[in-house]
């Protein structure tokens, strides 16, 4: 048994090329010894706190709460400096590079959020930062090409495939196998061979950690549901961590059901329950067909649009502890305006997929939802749709 | 020459060494394409030529869609491949032309669409296709065992890769686990040619091997086919170069019989 998890169930593993097997090695045991390492967690911890601003806040949505005809209660990760939870990751792995003696880092991004929380995190601890990102998001989420531009970091556009989140992804791990000896790649979720699960969540999981003692101590109990957008999933794993073990707490992850589940165009391997296969290094649930090649994915949010997902949650998925559902991209939008107009919030629209499943699914008692950004970035793209007489 | 129905793939990849040998070269020629580019019906023919203009076993690359070990050029094939209507159904009947011309085929697989058959039902597709032996780029040995054993069973030789950042306890573990041959990686990167080569794994690999090793990725002239046989390679494999011909040529069946003629020639004694 290694001291990090390579395997949940049967999802997980390493299914990548030999020349980055001994840095894997070389990265699980620099996160074995760091996660021990007293130092490391100071310094980690005062960045939270002061250069983030963690913890964030938890906030009871009152005209969302009424409009739903239950409590919602928000984690409020879009208020983090860079605007989501993708910092929290970003910063730790940074740190571990800088541990390891590595100067170089390689991201992907989809949404942008972890391209500028990696561009940061870099700026901050004086590190080289190569950001791969398909044009397709390029166009969709320009204001944080600009920022990461601004920040220091190379933005390489990625032309193949759909031009999306996948093909960044694979981008990225084709530069670390090229430059492995100096060069760390900070993998934006809890996806991708082992130990990246994991050491993501563990970064992650002071989401839940927070969010957990906020609600006990603002409602005096705990949440009925639990509740995260997923795209690669790192939002959720980082909320539901600390909830796994309150067996009445239901845990509900929310994929991208961009056109409709009936259709190819959506984001939703979870959900879909297909059979599942090997993407970007790991077997957990993925979107294939009958050959084994992976299909592209469709969501309007670009965070979401990813065929495949962390092999922690089709393990909990598998288990019964988490279920997860999908939401189209015409209710994330609705929930997007709705959330802007009710609580003055502008969601990110990752994020408006969570909020659009808590208001849409019955009474519970206590929702407790990841708001995990901020929709600035969106912008341009829903405002369009959004237009009386545009295609939606 | 024994036929394919009465010997096994490993035994076909050993004899395919051995001949190479005999017939005085100093390592066997091993080129890459990919199936189904740039069309299903051009990479038959491509196939067949490789068979006749000298190479002594070949890789068929199964094309996927998301293939992390390799480079522009053969990632871009794929992508053609795949968008003209290559399946692995498809690819892997190429295999049975070349194996008819008494030259084993290694089948280059990406791990999914290997699971999405199924380790048994993959195996022996590979084997009523006339393979010999598979090679899973993404398959490290942490990974391997089961579909070794599945392999194994069918007389199939599943192939590990070593890197040139491959340490040497690992080296050896995964030589110790080698079928056929093993394949070691030349560069630090992913698949595509390369100005310069440093072939120094090779020695280390034998070191640490009972079966040939062979050398990929990043050869692409016949000089450098020539200096990895100096530094011991068993087989020399040849892909982007190759891969490339076949997509720019006018006349891609003529382009990449002459390079295999090229690189034959600069592998003789
Ligand atoms: C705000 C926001 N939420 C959610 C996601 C989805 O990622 P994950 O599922 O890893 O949380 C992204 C990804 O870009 C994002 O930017």
């Amino acid at each position: 048994m290694s001291a990090v998890r390579h395997r949940f169930g049967r999802y997980g593993g390493q299914y990548v090329p030999e020349t980055l097997m001994p840095a894997l090695a070389e990265l699980e045991a620099a996160w074995v010894q760091a996660r021990d390492d007293p130092a490391f967690h100071s310094e980690l911890d005062a960045l939270l706190a002061d250069y983030v601003g963690r913890p964030s806040p938890l906030y009871r949505a009152p005209r969302l709460s009424e409009a739903a005809g239950h409590p919602i209660y928000l984690k409020r990760e879009d208020l983090n400096h860079t605007g989501a939870h993708k910092i929290n990751n970003a910063l730790g792995q940074a740190l571990l590079a800088r541990r390891m003696g590595k100067r170089r880092i390689v991201a992907e991004t989809g949404a942008g959020q972890h391209g500028v929380a990696a561009a940061t995190a870099c700026a901050l601890l004086d590190l080289e930062c190569v950001v791969y990102m398909g044009t397709e998001d390029i166009r969709r989420q320009k204001p944080n090409v600009e920022r990461m531009g601004l920040l220091g970091a190379r933005v390489e556009p990625v032309e193949a495939g759909a031009r999306t989140l996948k093909e960044a992804v694979s981008a990225a791990i084709r530069d670390w196998v090229a430059n492995v000896q100096s060069t760390h790649y900070i993998i934006g979720s809890c996806v991708g061979p082992a130990p990246y699960p994991e050491l993501v969540r563990d970064l992650q999981r002071v989401i839940g950690d927070e969010a957990r003692a906020q609600v006990l101590e603002h409602a005096g109990r705990l949440p009925e549901r639990v509740i995260a957008c997923v795209g690669g999933g790192s939002n959720a794993i980082g909320l539901f961590t600390a909830f796994v073990e309150d067996e009445a707490v239901q845990l509900v992850g929310v994929e991208a059901a961009g056109e409709g589940l009936d259709t190819p165009r959506h984001g939703a391997p979870l959900t879909e329950a297909g059979l599942p296969g090997v993407l970007h290094g790991a077997f957990t649930a993925i979107m294939q067909d009958e050959d084994g090649q992976i299909l592209e994915a469709h969501s309007i949010s670009a965070g979401l649009d990813y065929p495949g997902t962390g092999p922690e949650h089709a393990w909990l998925r598998d288990s019964g502890r988490a279920r997860y559902v999908a939401v189209t991209d015409e209710q994330a939008l609705k929930a997007f305006e709705r959330t802007a107009r009710l609580e003055g919030i502008i969601p990110a629209l990752e994020s408006a997929h969570a909020i659009a499943w808590a208001i849409d699914s019955g009474f519970s008692e206590l929702d407790l939802i990841c708001l995990s950004g901020r929709g600035d970035k969106d912008l341009a793209e829903a405002l369009a749709l959004l237009t009386p007489g545009s295609a939606i | 020459m024994a036929s394919a129905s009465t010997t096994t793939g490993v035994e076909r990849i050993a004899e395919a060494f051995a001949r190479a040998r005999s017939d005085g070269r100093r390592a066997a020629l091993m080129p890459y394409m990919m199936g189904g580019f740039p069309s299903v019906e051009l990479s038959r023919e491509i196939a067949v030529a490789y068979a006749h203009s000298g190479a002594d076993l070949v890789e068929l690359g199964i094309p996927f869609s998301d293939p992390l070990a390799d480079g522009p050029v053969i990632h871009a094939a794929a992508t053609a491949a795949l968008r003209a209507g290559a399946t692995v159904e498809r690819v892997l009947e190429l295999a049975g032309a070349i194996a008819e011309n008494d030259v084993p085929v290694i089948v280059m697989c990406y791990s999914n669409p290997v699971l999405a058959r199924g380790y048994e039902r993959f195996a022996a597709a590979l084997v009523r296709a006339g393979a010999s032996g598979l090679i899973v780029p993404d398959l490290p040995m942490e990974e391997a065992s089961e579909l070794r054993s599945v392999c194994d069973r069918h007389g199939l030789a599943l192939v590990p890769l070593v890197a040139p950042t491959t340490p040497l306890e690992r080296l050896a573990q995964i030589g110790a686990t080698a079928r056929g041959f093993l394949y070691a990686v030349a560069v630090t990167g992913t698949t595509g040619e390369r100005a310069e080569l440093d072939p120094a794994l090779v020695a280390r690999a034998a070191a640490h091997a009972s079966v040939p090793v062979a050398l990929g990725f990043g050869i692409a002239t016949a000089s450098q086919a020539s200096a990895a046989a100096d530094a011991g390679a068993d087989g020399v494999i040849i892909g982007s170069r190759l891969v490339r011909a076949a997509g720019e040529a006018d006349d891609p069946v003529a382009a990449v019989s002459e390079l295999i003629s090229e690189y034959a020639g600069a592998l003789r004694d």
